[in-house]
């Protein structure tokens, strides 16, 4: 199968490969797809909490070429967004941008369930430290 | 000479390294040679008896039959020509169970089978056939207890292949037909990956029938035979392509006397280079895998390493999806067990039948040496995929869970 120009240049010089601190409070991990299926995606945002805004995003992702082309614009696209608009990027603006066949759209719907999960992650651990806060303090 | 002849073969691929010798072969310079004068000169129909035309076109026929029966030590009548192993395979099992069906209706064979044996097989099944699908052990080979077990007084034939196309695993072939023999049975084996590749007599091995494609050992393509043995026992099959009775009537259709003179040079020259050939691709295979494995950790060579053709290695390599591992060395023709590009996400079923979990499926690879394979073409190719496993790893969170100490095979994920 031919792959297109932009995904052959993120697969040649992904960007954002890496790991954030998962205990940093405004860190947020998600991580998506199965080894059996072929895709797994790691994704994490790193949120200024003042401003809702993800300053940092980083992925690392065990599948295809169009899987890692997808991870790799999918932290792109997520700095300098807020949470609520990381919500609402939608897999079909990965397929345009890297020209995904109709077999590897799968690859950019991981993708943006990847940028969903990170960003519950973070609201959930968000909710938990303002509700833990007053029973730390008790302590 | 290897030289010479890559630089023959050169074509507008020539800088990608051929390295999947087990899906199709280059065809030998010496073949092509040998085929010209069937395309500008000897037209004949090798059939007709009635003037110089068709003799010369049977000279040839009759030449190469005589090659191929050489080379797997049958007599030149028991050659059936076909169209290539998928064919061969068709007319021996469905012109066993069509002629001797009042004898019994079960067939043994086994999962890792091609599926030009597989697809037959459920046909069959689907018509009234009861058919025994063997499993294998973690290193390919069957079990000659549990194929012994499945023999019953209803079976007719058995179909085991000779060495597998993915795992290059060769079975035992000399103790199936023993255990067929002492019944009565038949044996049939799909030994497109063998022929030529390793030394075969069909009757020190007891093979009753035994299919042979002719790209897969440096011949052209749309040429294979079929052996019928003739004597002890003489082996009778319904024709499946009926017509002018050619092939003592086993396969109507005006013979392809190209593609049957390529098939007789190609075995000839397997026959007289077999056993040089054999050590050089050894080595060269053991070079391969000894500079991956030197380099790598978790990295595993699927099949059983001692029953294995020449040219065959088949490596896992943990923590790294096989297509993107394959786009890391494009300029490297090879296979990979993921089958993510047919879009079934399905991996290979003949490593799932090892037992290889889907994640090392997926991350498999295998290479298929062969008589155009260099030692310098060896070390590229090792070189550059240890790069890409190593970068890749860096990118993969499976990589990094291991190092963390994480047992993947325990991690709950979410199926999608």
């Amino acid at each position: 199968m031919a792959y297109s120009e932009k995904i052959i240049q993120h697969y040649d010089n992904p960007q954002n490969v890496g790991s954030l601190d998962k205990s940093d409070p405004n860190v947020g991990t998600g991580v998506v797809g199965a080894p059996e299926c072929g895709d797994v995606m790691k994704l994490q945002v790193k949120v200024n909490p003042e401003s809702g805004v993800i300053e940092d995003a980083k992925f690392k992702t065990f599948g295809c070429g169009s899987a890692i082309a997808s991870s790799s614009l999918a932290t792109m696209m997520l700095k300098g967004k807020t949470v609520d608009e990381a919500m609402a990027i939608k897999n079909m603006e990965l397929v345009e941008e890297l020209s995904l066949p109709p077999i590897k759209i799968h690859c950019s719907v991981l993708a943006e369930d990847a940028i969903k999960s990170a960003v519950a992650d973070y609201k959930k651990k968000n909710e938990k430290v303002t509700e833990q806060e007053p029973a730390a303090a008790a302590v | 000479m290897i030289q010479e002849i890559k630089e023959e073969t050169k074509t507008a691929k020539d800088q990608v390294i051929y390295m999947d010798n087990h899906a199709t072969t280059p065809l030998d310079p010496r073949v092509l040679e040998e085929m010209i004068p069937t395309f500008n000169k000897v037209f004949g129909n090798a059939a007709s008896r009635n003037h110089a035309y068709g003799w010369e076109a049977e000279v040839l026929v009759d030449k190469a039959r005589d090659r191929i029966a050489s080379l797997i030590g049958c007599t030149p009548k028991e050659i059936v020509f076909t169209s290539g192993a998928t064919e061969s395979d068709n007319l021996a099992i469905k012109g066993v169970a069509e002629m001797y069906h009042e004898k019994g209706n079960h067939i043994i064979t086994c999962v890792t089978e091609h599926k030009a044996v597989l697809d037959p097989c459920k046909r069959l099944e689907s018509q009234g056939f009861e058919v025994t699908w063997l499993e294998v052990g973690p290193d390919g080979l069957i079990d000659l207890g549990g194929l012994e077990a499945a023999m019953k007084d209803s079976t007719i034939l058995v179909s085991l292949m000779f060495a597998n196309n993915e795992i290059g695993v060769i079975q035992p072939m000399a103790e199936i037909s023993k255990l067929c023999k002492d019944r009565g049975i038949l044996f049939h084996t799909d030994a497109a990956q063998a022929v030529g590749k390793v030394p075969i007599d069909v009757n020190e091995l007891g093979i009753d029938l035994m299919s042979i494609s002719g790209h897969k050992l440096y011949g052209p393509k749309g040429i294979g035979a079929l052996y019928v043995r003739r004597r002890k026992p003489r082996v009778r099959l319904t024709s499946q392509m009926d017509g002018g009775g050619h092939e003592r009537g086993m396969r109507s259709g005006t013979l392809n006397v190209s593609g049957i003179v390529g098939l007789g040079k190609a075995c000839e020259i397997c026959q007289q280079e077999m056993e040089d050939e054999t050590k050089r691709l050894t080595g060269l295979r053991n070079r391969l895998k000894d500079r991956i494995f030197s380099s790598l950790d978790d990295v595993y060579v699927n099949g059983n390493e001692e029953h294995r053709l020449p040219g065959s290695l088949n490596i896992s390599f943990s923590f790294v999806e096989g297509e993107s591992l394959l786009m890391g060395i494009d300029d490297v023709a090879v296979s990979s067990g993921s089958a993510c590009t047919s879009a079934s996400l399905e991996p290979s079923y003949v490593l799932r039948a090892l037992g290889v979990g889907d994640e090392l499926a997926h991350s498999s690879i295998r290479f298929g040496l062969g008589r155009f394979n260099t030692e310098e073409e060896v070390d590229h190719v090792a070189d550059k995929l240890v790069g890409v496993v190593e970068r890749l790893r860096e990118m993969s969170p499976l990589y990094e869970m291991a190092l963390e100490g994480i047992d993947i095979s325990k991690v709950e994920w979410a199926h999608h």
